[in-house]
């Protein structure tokens, strides 16, 4: 985003604050108003604790210590932070180009669904494991890129509102989910499906306890090896090649890109292609390396939490995935806290100073005293 | 530049609006009851105490709910207040699907001794976690699952005092001529058939004529869905609401047309509304989780399906037991009938299955069970041969999925 002034012109003489583009917001003032904002947003939550009657410090202690405290916390917090990381990564692709994609939720649903289809159906139990788990990955990539391309199409065609659309297809996805755990692939009525097979599972670190025995009882799955290797083909993708700077271009100003040659219905529908596919393998993720089947809850709202990790992320590559890891701390930390409910504050106050605060980062306050009073 | 961050600032507050929405959110819940328990410290994480028996508790809604979480806390509170040297923790509000599993192994993983888990969907995370940890009990409440060596579930015989509650409904339709009473019905599984049967048969027994009206609200907790319910008996021409959902607000919405309704789950339901409220059939889990625990503390300790009845005190039907005095709604006539079934009950010579013996027949007139047959556990619970083989169960005959005679006659079971 670039320069300008956001104060408009000053009607009276009266001395006001007045917000002045930075030239160009470096790292460091990056990091050093994110950081500052984190302190006063975890400062605001503290005083509610503090109301609430607990002490906002020991609550802290006992988060972090849940979360990135033990290596039973760290585990916990990298399981989290595989689907937050692969979902928000598609989000934040989108949002590069300002395809305002919300509907990851719906995404990662399909995937999952897709790649649960496919381990009950398709696999049979003699299956080599590779195997049986690259079609799992390529089933939920599929779910979520159709999910994504369906309002990509229509934006590129019809110009459809994509946040809506996007909106929209989360519901429809979770109603499809519903009839199929309740119905045709359901188990009793109970919800969910049957248990995959083993050659449909990502091995976990436990599995290995018998070569490591300090790996028992760790959940983390193979699938937190797709979150840097999702890190650096976004980032390639994103910096180094053509279709990335037209991403980008498309996403400054849509009709220079048009002039200068960008097939703008192509890259919106490939772009909700991908970002979808990212979301999808969130969702195979899920099913393939934490619950080993299909469940009506198989998300607790991974889709939209992503969008809040993307736009906290700036939707660069890495630091989404620095995000995502953060937020997957907060999350199983605060689920230690009771009573409920502190996890779901904290994500709303950081957010909510991050956004107001995020001006700080692109402008610098002056207060400005108009000559007329001088 | 500003339409810009007009955007973002609008996407961004939909995407915390929706992930705030998906996040249970205590805050939402209605009028809470009067709650007694003592001072909850506020702010806590569950942890082990060293040297003391460790017990952990997993609630699927916040403990100020008013009703069947809140009945489990109050189990909880018995059972710190009533074994020596036990320490017990609970997680509330924890979502069903796989953040129950990671939860209840994070308990698990601190060393509780014994983990209860208080809702359906808990089954298999409780199950998984079960079997990790082979040396520390899990009790899951409701459901049907259970191992060898150090899981169980448990339930108990809520159908006995829902047709106490049944009788109670009948004679105050018969006082109020109106002879219908209504059912707000959570969801169409054998559970809450089964207690609409139990009802039902407890109302023809105090009121041969009455018939038990029905609405199925697809949902445990949906106060707008529950009051929809019993508005539309009341309008039907019901004068008494039994509701089988979370919140009281169908008895307080009868109560502010002049009629009557029995709420249910945790013992003080009728605190929210004292004038309307003919009594409540509720959980009393305290004195089974005390029994539990000490057999595990014992060494004891078998897993197997617990299904428990009155004589063990798990159901009571408030406004009866010892030391009570019936709602001043209650007609006098009936109380002595009341008194004398839960007597029976007490006794165990009135069981969940001599109520469920026949002849009965549904509510289209043909005969169910015939004369001379009771119904079996699986019967009661509709679990059939498919389900009975995952279980290690025998099949049902006489399957829960029928209404008795009693409903309206257009009633069924939604499929």
């Amino acid at each position: 985003m670039t320069g300008g002034t956001v104060s408009g012109t000053v009607p009276s003489g009266r001395p006001r604050l007045r917000l002045e583009a930075r030239d160009q917001p470096g790292l460091l003032t990056h990091l050093a108003v994110s950081l500052l904002l984190l302190v006063a947003a975890l400062f605001l939550a503290g005083i509610v604790m503090t109301v609430a009657g607990g002490n906002p410090l020991d609550v802290y202690r006992s988060m972090f210590g849940a979360g990135f405290g033990s290596k039973w916390g760290l585990n916990d917090t990298l399981v989290k932070m595989v689907p937050l990381t692969l979902a928000s990564l598609g989000v934040a692709l989108a949002f590069r180009m300002k395809m305002w994609n919300i509907g990851a939720e719906g995404q990662l649903l399909m995937g999952a669904l897709a790649a649960s289809g496919v381990a009950l159906f398709a696999v049979p139990p003699d299956m080599p494991q590779w195997l049986a788990l690259a079609l799992l990955a390529a089933a939920g990539a599929a779910g979520g890129a159709v999910w994504g391309i369906v309002p990509g199409w229509l934006r590129a065609q019809f110009g459809v509102n994509e946040i809506i659309s996007t909106l929209m297809l989360n519901y429809v996805a979770l109603s499809i989910v519903q009839f199929f755990v309740y119905g045709p692939w359901g188990e009793r009525g109970f919800g969910l499906t049957p248990m995959f097979e083993r050659n449909t599972w990502l091995p976990r670190l436990t599995e290995f306890a018998d070569q490591w025995s300090a790996l028992r009882g760790l959940t983390l799955h193979l699938g937190i090896l797709a979150v840097p290797v999702a890190i650096v083909c976004l980032a390639i993708l994103l910096n180094r090649t053509k279709f990335g700077f037209e991403i980008a271009m498309v996403g400054d100003n849509p009709d220079a890109a048009r002039y200068a040659g960008v097939r703008l219905r192509r890259t919106m529908i490939i772009v909700m292609a991908l970002s979808g596919a990212l979301a999808g393998l969130a969702g195979m993720n899920e099913v393939s390396g934490v619950v080993h089947r299909l469940l009506e809850h198989i998300s607790p709202g991974y889709g939209y939490t992503a969008i809040i990790v993307a736009w906290l992320g700036r939707f660069n590559p890495l630091a989404v995935a620095v995000v995502a890891f953060l937020f997957g701390g907060l999350i199983v930390g605060a689920d230690e806290i009771q009573s409920a409910g502190i996890s779901s504050l904290l994500q709303g106050v950081i957010l909510f100073v991050m956004v107001s605060g995020n001006l700080l980062i692109r402008y610098r306050i002056r207060l400005r005293v108009p000559e007329t009073l001088a | 530049m500003l339409r810009r961050l007009a955007v973002l600032a609008s996407i961004l507050l939909l995407a915390a609006l929706l992930a705030a929405c998906v996040l249970p959110d205590p805050s939402t819940y209605p009028e809470e009851m009067p709650t007694e328990v003592e001072e909850q410290p506020t702010l806590t994480t569950p942890d082990i105490v060293e040297g003391m028996f460790n017990v952990a508790f997993v609630y699927v809604g916040p403990i100020g709910d008013g009703g069947w979480t809140y009945a489990h806390n109050d189990g909880r509170v018995y059972l710190e207040e009533n074994l020596d040297n036990v320490n017990t923790a609970y997680l509330e509000s924890v979502p069903e699907g796989a953040d129950a599993e990671r939860v209840i192994r994070s308990l698990a993983r601190k060393g509780f001794d014994l983990i209860y888990t208080t809702s359906f969907g808990y089954m298999d995370p409780t199950a998984i976690v079960a079997e990790e940890f082979p040396d520390q009990a899990f009790v899951h409440v409701s459901g049907l699952k259970k191992n060898d060596h150090n899981f169980a579930n448990l339930f108990g015989s809520m159908e006995s005092a829902k047709y106490l509650a049944g009788m109670v409904a009948g004679a105050r339709a018969a006082e109020d001529g109106s002879n219908r009473v209504g059912y707000v019905a959570p969801f169409p599984i054998p559970e809450i058939v089964r207690l609409g049967n139990a009802m039902t048969m407890g109302m023809r027994r105090t009121c041969p004529e009455c018939v038990m009206d029905v609405r199925w609200i697809f949902s445990w907790f949906d106060p707008e869905g529950e009051r929809e319910a019993a508005v539309s008996m009341i309008d039907a021409g019901a004068t008494v609401i039994i509701t089988g959902a979370d919140t009281a607000i169908p008895v307080q919405v009868a109560g502010e047309m002049g009629f009557t309704g029995v709420p249910g789950n945790s013992a003080n339901a009728c605190d929210a509304a004292p004038e309307a409220c003919l009594g409540v059939p509720y959980w009393n889990w305290g004195p089974t989780y005390v029994e539990i625990a000490q057999a595990v503390m014992d060494g004891t300790f078998e897993p197997d399906d617990y299904y428990l009845g009155v004589p063990d005190s798990i159901v009571g039907f408030a406004g009866f037991m010892e030391g009570e005095v019936p709602q001043p709604a209650v007609p006098d006539w009936v109380i002595p009938e009341v008194d004398d079934v839960l007597q029976q009950m007490r006794n165990g010579e009135f069981t969940r299955f001599d109520m469920f013996t026949g002849p009965i027949h549904d509510n289209a007139g043909n005969l169910v069970v015939p004369e001379g047959e009771s119904l079996t556990q699986s019967d009661l619970e509709g679990i059939d041969d498919e389900l009975g083989a995952l279980l290690g169960r025998p099949g049902c005959t006489y399957c829960m999925g029928w209404l008795a005679e009693g409903f309206v006659a257009d009633a069924q079971v939604p499929q």
